[in-house]
């Protein structure tokens, strides 16, 4: 079986993120920019999908600028064989819609068929938890969201999946999206050998014009503003003065 | 100009806090109608019609729609969105598996986690965990919104919308359900709770949690955790607070043992009181907090619950 995971380039999620003077977005000009943690996550899981014989190849892709050639190199490192990465933008500040990008990754699928898609259940820059889903949709496919454990049992996938209840258990058909949550592994390090070894893996280049698919954005940005900053506080002193402070504010 | 309201129903229960957050959102936006689908739905549809500013309910009962499995209840929603501009929902798991999907088979974007509504095509919603808010307007003909539910109040009670039913759209049979691990508990909610109790890493071990749990409960409070202390096994995954986790606003937040790294800021910052309870006097939890205490759980936690008494 042949799995694909899309990988997202993101700002690094220690970075202090500050928005434009202009209002037109955050600032991504010189600053660290990594793969999203979510699609290490699903990457690492796709490696021991096949260190357990479950996969034979692990085909990476990105939407996006050109740099994020290095998200893929990155996840070519850790274990993936191959990589496709879809130019559909010149600026680091344009991002692709989760409609666009579900589009694009429809068409990949269907040149690639993969028995699975693992892919990040958000993307930490906006927030959008949106991708998997769409890309489900569109190609009519089974969809495992939030995943915290995932087995393939021959043609079904048993995911659990991380609720705001706790954990919910599905059984999936195949071909499937999964998409994976925080508690499904630990992503592993990329060795200095491994990621000398993945210059030389294949990395495919295309555009979004390549797949005949729109990239125009349906949202337009009105405005990207700073959030309301909370007054200073204080430090007290004891337990009791917390108390008091607590009984004042009217808290308790 | 009318809105299609997708309930959130478990187990046949309405989830009435999530989803009179969600009208009171959607209440500017048209006609509001809900949708109840579930295994069984119709006592939640019932429930549903009794809040202020519904103006109709829709009842779908079928098999396949319990569990909120995604398939069957996007299939659902999208054989009814011919009549709405908007179809929303509250911003629980339940919906944002489900919401995308729709988006998708309508060929339209989905707005998530959306915190305003500045007008019927324009909202607002926190990005990269909340650091920034972005305005955006939609060019879509219809609109797929999930609400984050800390940002509005819940409507109140007293209306009396008509009930009808709809059937089931055809169940493309592409998942099916195993089972639920619901953790059963007597306190609030952790996302409609008046006080939140929270621990973090500090707190070092499953078994001390107890003492984060003792506050809670002399405060009738909902119980909280940062992320390091659920991968680390001394907390339930659905007590996580933060970005990817559930986000509070309640009337006073005590996290205790938190550092306060952004993804944990993301979900409780906009919380009215925020005490800080850590030792080390340089934790980023004390730049939010209205009152800090820089001591050692171990001792203070004990103290606060004996003295709140
Ligand atoms: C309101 C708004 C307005 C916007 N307006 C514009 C605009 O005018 N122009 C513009 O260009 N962009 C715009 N964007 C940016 C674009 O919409 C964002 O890229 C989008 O919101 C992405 O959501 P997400 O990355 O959070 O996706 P999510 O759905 O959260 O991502 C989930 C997963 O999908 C996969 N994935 C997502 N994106 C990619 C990718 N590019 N490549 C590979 N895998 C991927 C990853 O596995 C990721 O973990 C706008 C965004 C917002 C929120
Ligand atoms: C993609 C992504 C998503 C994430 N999402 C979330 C999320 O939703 N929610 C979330 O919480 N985190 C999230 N995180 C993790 C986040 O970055 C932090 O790692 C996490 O919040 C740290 O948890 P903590 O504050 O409990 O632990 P630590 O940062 O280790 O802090 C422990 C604190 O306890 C204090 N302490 C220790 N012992 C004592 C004592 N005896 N008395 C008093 N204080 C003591 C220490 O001084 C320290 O400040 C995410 C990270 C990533 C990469």
């Amino acid at each position: 079986m042949k799995v694909l995971v899309p990988v997202k380039r993101v700002i690094d999620y220690n970075v202090k993120v500050r928005v434009k003077a202009d209002g037109s977005g955050v600032d991504l000009a010189n600053v660290k920019m990594s793969m999203n943690p979510f699609d290490e996550i699903a990457v690492e899981e796709a490696i021991r999908l096949k260190e357990a014989g479950k996969a034979d190849e692990i085909v990476v892709v990105s939407i996006g600028v050109k740099q994020a050639q290095e998200t893929l190199r990155t996840a070519l490192a850790m274990g993936a064989d191959r990589a496709i990465l879809v130019n559909a933008a010149d600026d680091v500040h344009t991002d692709i819609e989760p409609l666009a990008v579900a589009k694009i990754l429809a068409k990949v699928v269907e040149e690639e068929q993969p028995g699975l898609v693992l892919a990040g259940k958000q993307a930490i820059d906006n927030d959008m938890n949106a991708t998997g889903q769409m890309l489900s949709a569109l190609l009519g496919w089974s969809q495992g969201t939030f995943a915290s454990e995932l087995d393939i049992e021959g043609d079904k996938a048993v995911v659990t999946r991380e609720v705001d209840g706790g954990l919910q258990t599905i059984k999936v058909s195949m071909p499937a999206i999964v998409t994976v949550d925080l508690r499904l592994n630990e992503p592993r390090y990329a060795s200095l050998p491994n990621i000398m070894k993945a210059k030389k893996k294949p990395l495919d280049e295309k555009t979004a014009a390549d797949y005949g698919v729109d990239v125009t954005p349906r949202l337009e940005i009105v405005s990207t503003t700073e959030p309301a900053a909370r007054d200073a506080g204080i430090i007290v002193g004891s337990v009791d003065e917390l108390v008091e402070k607590l009984k004042e504010a009217g808290a308790v | 100009m009318a809105v299609l309201l997708l309930a959130e129903v478990n187990n046949g229960e309405l989830a009435l806090d999530a989803t009179a957050k969600a009208v009171t959102a959607a209440k500017s936006l048209g006609d509001v109608t809900v949708l109840a689908a579930g295994g069984t739905a119709a006592a939640a549809g019932e429930a549903a019609a009794k809040i202020d500013g519904v103006a109709k309910v829709l009842v779908a009962e079928d098999a396949s729609l319990g569990h909120r499995l995604a398939e069957s209840t996007a299939a659902l929603i999208v054989s009814l969105a011919g009549d709405y501009e908007h179809i929303v929902a509250p911003a629980t798991t339940d919906a944002k598996n489900v919401m995308p999907r729709v988006a998708a088979l309508l060929d339209v974007m989905v707005i998530s986690d959306a915190s305003g509504v500045v007008d019927a095509n324009t909202f607002e919603r926190p990005i990269y965990a909340g650091n920034a808010v972005q305005t955006v307007k939609s060019n879509d003909a219809k609109k797929v919104i999930t609400f984050r539910t800390s940002t509005f109040d819940a409507a109140g009670e007293g209306g009396s919308a008509s009930v009808e039913t709809v059937s089931a759209a055809d169940n493309p049979g592409l998942s099916e359900w195993v089972e639920d691990k619901v953790a059963e508990s007597d306190r609030p909610e952790l996302t409609s709770a008046g006080v939140v109790v929270s621990g973090g890493r500090g707190v070092g071990s499953e078994e001390d949690f107890k003492l984060i749990e003792a506050l809670a409960d002399k405060l009738n409070a909902a119980v909280g955790a940062s992320r390091a202390a659920v991968d680390s096994g001394y907390a339930p995954n659905d007590w996580q607070v933060g970005q990817t986790g559930k986000v509070v606003a309640p009337e006073l937040y005590i996290a205790v043992g938190i550092s306060g790294a952004i993804q944990h800021l993301a979900g409780m910052k906009d919380s009215k009181i925020i005490v800080a309870i850590n030792k080390d006097e340089e934790a980023p939890i004390f730049q939010v907090a209205d009152f800090g205490l820089v001591a050692d759980l171990f001792e203070a936690v004990p103290a606060l619950t004996e003295k709140l008494g």
